[in-house]
């Protein structure tokens, strides 16, 4: 049995560690693991905690991060509580097995650091790996901030291992900028948590040894195609209303209230950014002294649900501004960013389509600035004064050189 | 504790029950499915199994089918190795924790992993070098039958001088592959595993024995078991056991084991030993070594597998 830890009631911890306590406090069976800078310290961490009595699972120290994916899929299959973490190059070499995952519908839970994706080698935050998994299969949570990092790996057990639901979840915070900082972060006592997350529920185990169970077939053209869509099905139809149902049971439990998609200062917003991780905290700052200095009526909007695509709930929030702006954290090397193609494409079904724009920042870690933010809620305001872009639509921010921009 | 089957005679294999069905899609002839059944056959203990990517794989568990009776896994070419010990490590983790199913009460399963010589010499060589240096309570069986059949005949590492593939085709300024074969038992020993060992479907008392010496281990036990392959050796489905003879008995490929890293036992002497040029001669992929110009080659694998076998012998007798 696995020793308790006490915590207070407000611990110090950065992200890497909020994230490991939520593993710690899961009572994972089987953890399968291979570090990677940034989020070498959740595997560092679960390793001290295993040192120390707190851990009575098995920790697997694999050689590498497809090692790590491919043991965690052989572990869930077995039947029982799995997870890992990961970043960049680490995520792009298991992104083999992350397929395999949620295709067997393995409900394995992967702390993601976001870091970028080389050449050239990159050790610091952007979205590119969190971009490489959206068509994976899995259900993608992003926080902005350790707490956030803490509150969804807890929750994001309960909402991949339902029975129902029975797909993987990763759990998505910025590489360095929320990995690294060390934040105030309310934690729910193991007990707590513990009791939060419940007990494994094992669907087709196959340690049960009176009823064998065959895994990870091969379907040709005669039935690839129906797996595929009952999977995008289960996505597209169920995930929703358990994140919601999640979320509330978290609020009722600690008091903080999580949306599928994030709204700040939207009521009565005429234009908005729409951006993910660490930038929407800076978005919202820059929104509020826009409001208040400026007159501007500004507004953030965030996908907290990347994957299953918040379709309804990005319309919902955004069909009365006159101006978009989304910020895409990943080089879109030859398209518009994957958010904005997103966000237009859901938008594109509303009556009064606001002007949509994008701007591509930060990449491999590059500070995205009040200053950056304030320039883009200008320009939006711009845009929706005239009814129209009055910027390029896809514009490069805080880059060196010439300024970038196409369309 | 494990509990082997007592299995003196072929009859008793053909009178137990099937944990691996007939029903499949594999190749009339192919030598995988002797070797499968004669592994799960030599254990009653429960077996929790995966396999690679490859010939056995994709004729085992085509969808809506299964031919296995046990809980089976297939997750990708290369890590058949880790699946298993993914499992393996989840089964420790609920036994620690009491909460396996009802179902494993009082038993003890096995886990065993399998891979053809394509996931296992090349494409999933580091997994499985991983699981063997971790340790895991695994078996790792490679059905080597020396080509990438399932892909239609390339070559791999495990491909041995002078077969014509068709990725190394013989023609007319080439006599084929032209690497070595590569010693995956060697390899596999100096991991330090407690129990490493070549096995051949023909000689089935020797694969039992070694097969139950395996389950009995504790720790990573690593198989390479020859599997001939008909349709990419080239011979009439009805001679496998013929052709696995002649590998047997011309000594090309030797049947021993290593226990603990270095202790190296013989555990087949070939009463009358057949000279290799027989072995050759039976398969259409070394056809092209009987031509004037390329069958030096045939005297030299003659000297190649003489030096393998007194390499051997000296190793056993050394004890080393």
């Amino acid at each position: 049995m696995a020793e308790k830890m006490e915590l207070n009631e407000v611990e110090v911890w950065d992200g890497n560690m909020a994230a490991s306590q939520a593993l710690r406090q899961a009572q994972i069976d089987v953890v399968a693991a291979y570090p990677i800078t940034p989020s070498t310290p959740v595997v560092q961490n679960y390793g001290s905690f295993l040192a120390n009595g707190y851990i009575d699972g098995e920790f697997v120290l694999v050689e590498s991060e497809h090692a790590a994916m491919s043991g965690c899929v052989g572990a869930a299959a077995a039947g029982g509580r799995v997870a890992t973490a990961t970043s960049s190059q680490g995520f792009a070499l298991m992104s083999e097995v992350l397929y395999q995952a949620s295709g067997m519908r393995l409900p394995i839970v992967l702390v993601v650091v976001n870091r970028a994706l080389a050449a050239p080698l990159n050790v610091n935050g952007d979205h590119s790996d969190m971009y490489m998994g959206r068509d994976s299969g899995w259900i993608q949570l992003d926080a902005f901030n350790a707490q956030e990092a803490y509150d969804m790996t807890l929750m994001a057990f309960r909402i991949g291992e339902d029975p129902e639901i029975r797909l993987p979840v990763m759990s998505h915070q910025d590489g360095f900028i929320t990995s690294h900082t060390a934040e105030n972060v309310r934690p729910l006592s193991d007990d707590e948590a513990y009791e939060f997350v419940g007990e494994y529920p094992a669907v087709n185990p196959m340690l049960d040894l009176a009823n064998p169970v065959t895994y990870g077939v091969q379907t040709e053209e005669d039935w690839h195609f129906e797996h595929k869509a009952r999977q995008h099905h289960d996505l597209m139809t169920k995930v929703f209303g358990k994140v919601e149902e999640v979320f509330a049971a978290f609020e009722k439990k600690t008091g903080r209230k999580y949306n599928i998609v994030e709204k700040y200062d939207m009521d009565d917003a005429d234009v908005a950014i729409v951006a993910l991780g660490t930038t929407v905290e800076t978005a919202k700052m820059v929104a509020e002294k826009l409001r208040k200095e400026q007159g501007i009526k500004a507004g953030v909007v965030a996908p907290r649900l990347f994957r299953p695509w918040p379709h309804k709930q990005i319309i919902e929030a955004l069909q009365n501004v006159k101006a978009v702006a989304c910020l895409d954290r990943s080089s879109p090397n030859g398209a518009m960013g994957a958010l904005y193609n997103e966000v237009a494409g859901s938008l594109y079904q509303c009556e009064n389509r606001p002007v949509v724009t994008n701007y591509i920042y930060g990449l491999g870690g590059r500070d995205f600035t009040v200053e950056h933010a304030e320039e883009i809620f200008k320009e939006l305001a711009a845009n929706a004064e005239a009814g129209k872009p009055t910027t390029p639509l896809q514009q490069f921010i805080g880059l060196r050189g010439p300024k970038l921009s196409f369309y | 504790m494990s509990e082997m089957k007592k299995i003196k005679n072929l009859k008793d294999f053909s009178t137990s029950a099937d944990r691996f069905e007939g029903a499949n899609l594999l190749c009339p002839g192919c030598a995988h499915s002797i070797i499968v059944r004669e592994i799960l056959n030599a254990t009653n203990d429960p077996l929790i199994l995966s396999a690679a990517t490859g010939c056995l794989e994709v004729c085992t568990a085509v969808y809506p089918y299964t031919s296995w009776d046990n809980s089976w896994i297939h997750i990708g070419f290369e890590n058949a190795s880790t699946a298993i010990a993914g499992a393996e490590a989840m089964y420790k983790a609920r036994k620690r924790k009491g909460k396996l199913p009802a179902s494993c009460e009082g038993k003890s399963p096995k886990f065993v992993a399998f891979g053809g010589d394509g996931a296992t010499y090349d494409i999933g060589f580091q997994w499985i070098s991983g699981c063997f240096e971790r340790g895991h309570d695994m078996m790792y069986v490679c059905l080597d039958n020396e080509v990438y059949a399932n892909t239609g005949g390339q070559r791999s590492s495990s491909t041995p001088i002078g077969a014509s593939t068709v990725t190394t085709p013989a023609g007319r300024v080439s006599y084929g592959e032209k690497m070595m074969k590569k010693d995956m038992l060697s390899i596999m020993a100096a991991h330090g595993a407690p129990y490493v060992a070549q096995v051949a479907p023909n000689k089935w008392k020797d694969m039992v024995k070694k097969i139950q010496k395996g389950f009995a281990t504790e720790g990573p036990v690593f198989i390479n078991a020859m599997s001939a392959c008909t349709t990419e050796w080239k011979f009439a489905p009805d001679d496998t056991i013929a052709i696995s003879d002649l590998a047997t008995d011309s000594l090309v490929f030797p049947l021993y084991e290593i226990e603990n890293g270095t202790k190296l036992t013989i555990t087949y002497r070939p009463k009358n030993k057949v000279p290799v040029r027989d072995y050759l001669g039976a398969q259409g992929r070394f056809k092209h070594l009987f031509k004037p110009q390329y069958e030096y080659l045939i005297d030299e694998w003659q000297k190649m597998v003489d030096a393998r076998w007194e390499y051997l012998q000296r190793r056993e007798e050394a004890s080393v």
